[in-house]
């Protein structure tokens, strides 16, 4: 199970850096203060009110929230606003929102560190958010109620007014903080002995209040770090090698280049962070210029040692690790599976791959790069602001404290944008030209070398007893260790075998919440794939895949027993044990759609089935209770399929913006389908065989299902709604192609040949 | 140079003939709002309208683009916000929102000259759009909307 632990600081300060993974990337949270960069601090002296870091009120009543999370169309930033605006008891149209830099300041409360991902921002700061607001309230009532000559106990807040309960007497925000009598700053210590609201005093919580950040997203005013514009400023188009990683330049030839008008320089990049390899910049006055140059550059380079490997070697490798029996890491071990397994009436045993997948944003990678005064500035959008700071300083040589990241908007993260990858070729080409540089990565360049969710083999072995119960489950998870990668020993989970620690945001789904006596999940790492594919966190990580494989034996087993899948599943989900409260909502949530689907209620067409999937996405720790039921119709003769409808229920306790909360399962859905069905990036020669949206092709209006959605609110602190829809629709309409036509198919992306290969056999 | 007409305006700009117009008017001009997303005419993030028709600015040179009337998400509404926009915020549409600025001029030119279109005319006008975060149905929903206060407003 995952603890979500706090990034602890260095405990000696002096020693800023620590390392990421085996490069010498310093992971500094060292900052450093320049006049002009924060908003707040200017705003203090034009008399605005600052009880907290996390906003300020303006002498017309206008209140900004400092957003320490990467608004990437999460509507995050608009929902830290409206826990505010709850406590605060501030009118909504008087709320605005400002991002905020790498300052430390504006760190997550529980994590540590500006970091955006995991779907836990609103979970993580509700409480932050709530305590900042509620202090603003009742400074801004003692000082209302001076104004007017009564007693605060007597007054009360509503629509960013003080109003006197007996009088009717009331006083305006703005008139508090215009006359300047609203100063006090809160301690932490103070801030805790709040009492909040209880979820039934909520009066904006559970509201569908606009989004703040959708009108600039409407009239092309919303500013994206490719839109930062710095005085002078050059642009950089970067030359990325024929191999994903560990290529080497060892020789440029710019004489073609020199004759592009504009053309500046070609600057091949000395990486010490080791983010990049193998990388060259084409500088020139213009983007169109340096296009043309980086096309006439002649580079030559040593392919390094990845230079072979493919899907296939990646698969292989997974395998013959898989069957050697003491690699890896145990996640789960609960009773004897391998006993349990040899002694039960009934064994399967299943093979479930997924394809490796990149993120594709429509922004692509950019950052923009300067040096002022010693400080350099880099204005980009970026996910883990914390560590991606700690990058551009590693690549610069320089102590990271002297690294300011101006945070815009996010024209797609999906945890593309967690990496700093986009920074190295901005800095280093800034230095080496002396001038600001604006990189911006062609789709070519954005595909080739985005941080992939990894290519995974799952091995799966389970026993059944005589009456079909299950008593036995092995799971085997052998892929590249994402979040490894990063170095962040806090990032990572002891082994219950004491074997050291295991990337559990490759496991995280596999300590499911149902009732099985004999348990056991192991994490294996694919060296090779770790070495030739530097892997990242797509958007929703690791129970992307293993759901995938979870869902799908489920319901092999469910078959095997002959029992319907639904009340196979309802009876494993009985909350004995630590499975107490989780599971009985996850049945809950599997009732819901199940029942909304129609499911065993309705006469499907031929060659129709519904599939049924629930998952406790993200982590065992955070999950919300998801399940869907897909609609599938499937010609046997030639294996294609349509999906035609996903009905899907979530369970996600306080829900902040429930029309913003639908938007993130209906993307997070469509994402689950578009992965299941339309997207996959090939290895092949260490290279990732996509180029653009032609070859690399996500789902397109005419792709898209019916939607069904059901939002199970209850007051249980809110969980994530951005990732968990995704992990549960592959599952699902694997298992509809099944009840359908018999066919069942255990790799993603599905294919029609799989179906067609499967309903033969 | 090249005079180009953009949003009603004269502008002069120091470019090569083959410049893709979608530069030019992102950073020579700095009308940010229409997005570089593939370079390829393959997403439909530059969108801008040529004479009233979607375009690919990214596909289009500088120089075609001369002559015509430019319109970006810029100048949509001519001063006021378009009825697409204001669907748009209705709807509440935008997720990241960076492929928006072109989904909205694209569904501007099929409104232009088709005041009630079918969901499959939606479809069919929009399917080169991609949006990342699949706000595909908001998208549908919007157009339907725009078109609908579009005709009562003309009292169609």
């Amino acid at each position: 199970m995952t603890k979500i632990t706090r990034i602890g600081l260095p405990s000696d300060l002096k020693r800023r850096n620590f390392l990421i993974g085996s490069s010498t990337a310093g992971l500094a949270f060292g900052y450093v203060a320049v006049s002009g960069v924060h908003g707040i601090s200017d705003a203090l002296a034009a008399g605005k009110f600052e009880p907290t870091a996390w906003y300020s009120i303006a002498p017309d009543g206008k209140v900004t929230v400092m957003v320490g999370k990467a608004e990437m169309g999460q509507h995050v930033s608009s929902a830290m606003a409206q826990i505010v605006a709850e406590e605060l008891e501030a009118d909504w149209r008087m709320m605005n929102i400002q991002l905020a830099d790498n300052d430390p300041k504006y760190n997550d409360p529980v994590l540590g560190a500006l970091i955006t991902g995991g779907s836990w921002s609103v979970r993580m700061n509700f409480d932050a958010m709530s305590r900042a607001g509620a202090a603003g309230r009742i400074t801004l009532i003692d000082a209302g109620a001076a104004m007017m000559g009564v007693p605060a106990g007597e007054c009360r807040a509503s629509n960013s007014q003080v109003i006197h309960s007996k009088t009717g007497k009331k006083v305006s925000y703005a008139k508090i903080v215009a006359d300047g009598k609203a100063s006090r700053v809160w301690t932490a210590d103070e801030l805790k002995a709040i009492k909040l609201k209880t979820p039934g005093q909520y009066t904006l919580v559970g509201q569908s209040v606009p989004q703040l950040d959708i009108p600039p997203k409407t009239n092309g005013t919303a500013k994206y770090g490719i839109d930062a514009v710095a005085p002078g400023m050059l642009y950089g188009k970067p030359v990325v090698p024929p191999v994903r990683y560990g290529a080497k330049v060892t020789a440029v030839d710019d004489s073609a280049a020199k004759k592009v008008k504009g053309f500046v320089k070609a600057v091949t990049l000395d990486d010490k962070t080791g983010t990049t390899s193998g990388w060259v910049v084409a500088v020139a006055t213009t983007y169109p210029a340096a296009k043309q140059a980086a096309e006439a550059l002649k580079i030559t380079y040593d392919k390094g040692p990845n230079a072979n490997v493919s899907d296939q070697t990646l698969i292989d490798e997974a395998k013959r690790l898989q069957s050697a029996g003491d690699s890896g890491q145990l996640f789960v071990k609960k009773g004897d599976s391998a006993a349990a397994i040899a002694g039960a009436a009934k064994v399967m045993e299943a093979e479930y791959l997924t394809s490796i997948n990149i993120h594709a944003p429509l922004e692509p990678m950019n950052a923009l790069a300067y040096e002022k005064d010693g400080v350099w500035h880099i204005h980009t959008g970026n996910q883990f602001a914390s560590r991606t700071g700690g990058i551009a300083g590693g690549a610069l040589g320089i102590d990271p404290k002297n690294v300011v990241l101006h945070q815009y908007f996010i024209g797609g993260g999906f945890g593309r944008r967690l990496d700093g990858d986009m920074v190295v070729p901005a800095v280093l080409a800034s230095k080496a030209v002396a001038k600001p540089v604006k990189v911006i990565y062609a789709r070519e360049d954005d595909m080739a070398m985005d941080f992939t969710r990894p290519l995974t083999y799952q091995k799966v072995k389970a026993g059944l007893d005589a009456d079909g119960k299950l008593v036995g489950l092995a799971h085997d998870v052998v892929c590249a260790w994402p979040t490894a990668r990063w170095g962040i020993p806090e990032f990572l989970t002891p082994s219950v075998d004491k074997k050291g620690p295991l990337d559990s945001f490759t496991v995280n789904g596999a300590d499911f919440w149902y009732t099985v006596p004999n348990h056991q999940v192991r994490a294996i790492l694919n060296e090779l794939a770790q070495k030739a594919t530097p892997s990242g966190q797509l958007r929703s990580v690791a129970p992307g895949w293993t759901f995938w494989a979870v869902e799908s034996m489920i319901d092999e087993l469910a078959h095997a027993a002959g029992k319907d899948p639904v009340d196979y599943r309802l009876a494993l989900l009985d909350g004995a044990g630590d499975n107490a409260g989780g599971a009985k909502k996850l049945a809950n949530a599997l009732r819901t759609a199940v029942g909304r689907s129609g499911y065993g209620a309705v006469t499907l067409p031929k060659n129709s089935g519904i599939g049924i999937a629930c998952v406790s996405s993200q982590e065992r720790a955070t999950a919300t209770w998801t399940a869907c039921a897909a609609q599938v119709e499937v010609n046997p003769a030639n294996g294609e399929f349509k999906v035609n409808r996903l009905t899907l229920a979530m369970d996600l306790g306080t829900v902040v913006n429930p029309d913003g909360v639908k938007a993130q399962i209906e993307g997070s859905a469509l994402w689950g389908m578009s992965l299941a069905l339309f997207e996959k990036a090939p290895l092949e020669n260490g290279a990732l065989q996509v180029s653009n949206f032609g070859d690399y092709t996500p789902m397109r209006m005419s792709q898209m299902p019916d939607l069904d959605i059901s939002v199970i609110a209850s007051n249980d602190p809110a969980s994530g709604c951005g990732e968990p829809g995704v992990t549960v629709i592959a599952p699902a309409i694997a298992n509809a192609i099944f009840n359908a036509v018999g066919a069942r198919v255990r790799s993603l992306p599905i294919t029609a040949e799989a179906v067609k290969a499967a309903i033969k056999t | 140079m090249i005079t180009l007409t953009i949003n009603g305006q004269s502008r002069q700009v120091d470019t090569a003939d083959d410049t893709p117009l979608l530069w030019v008017i992102r950073e020579q001009l700095q009308m940010t709002g229409t997005k570089f997303g593939c370079g390829a005419g393959l997403c439909g993030a530059c969108t801008v309208h040529l004479d009233g028709v979607a375009v690919r600015s990214c596909q289009t040179a500088a120089k075609d683009a001369a002559g015509k009337k430019i319109t970006t998400i810029e100048g949509l509404g001519g001063g006021k916000p378009h009825a697409l926009q204001v669907a748009w915020e209705v709807e509440q549409v935008p997720q990241c929102g960076y492929c928006q600025s072109g989904q909205i001029m694209q569904a501007a030119s099929l409104l232009a000259k088709n005041p009630d279109p079918t969901k499959q005319e939606i479809v069919a006008h929009m399917d080169g759009n991609l949006c990342r975060c699949m706000t595909y149905g908001r998208i549908q929903r919007a157009i339907v909307r725009a078109a609908a206060d579009m005709r009562s407003k003309s009292g169609a």
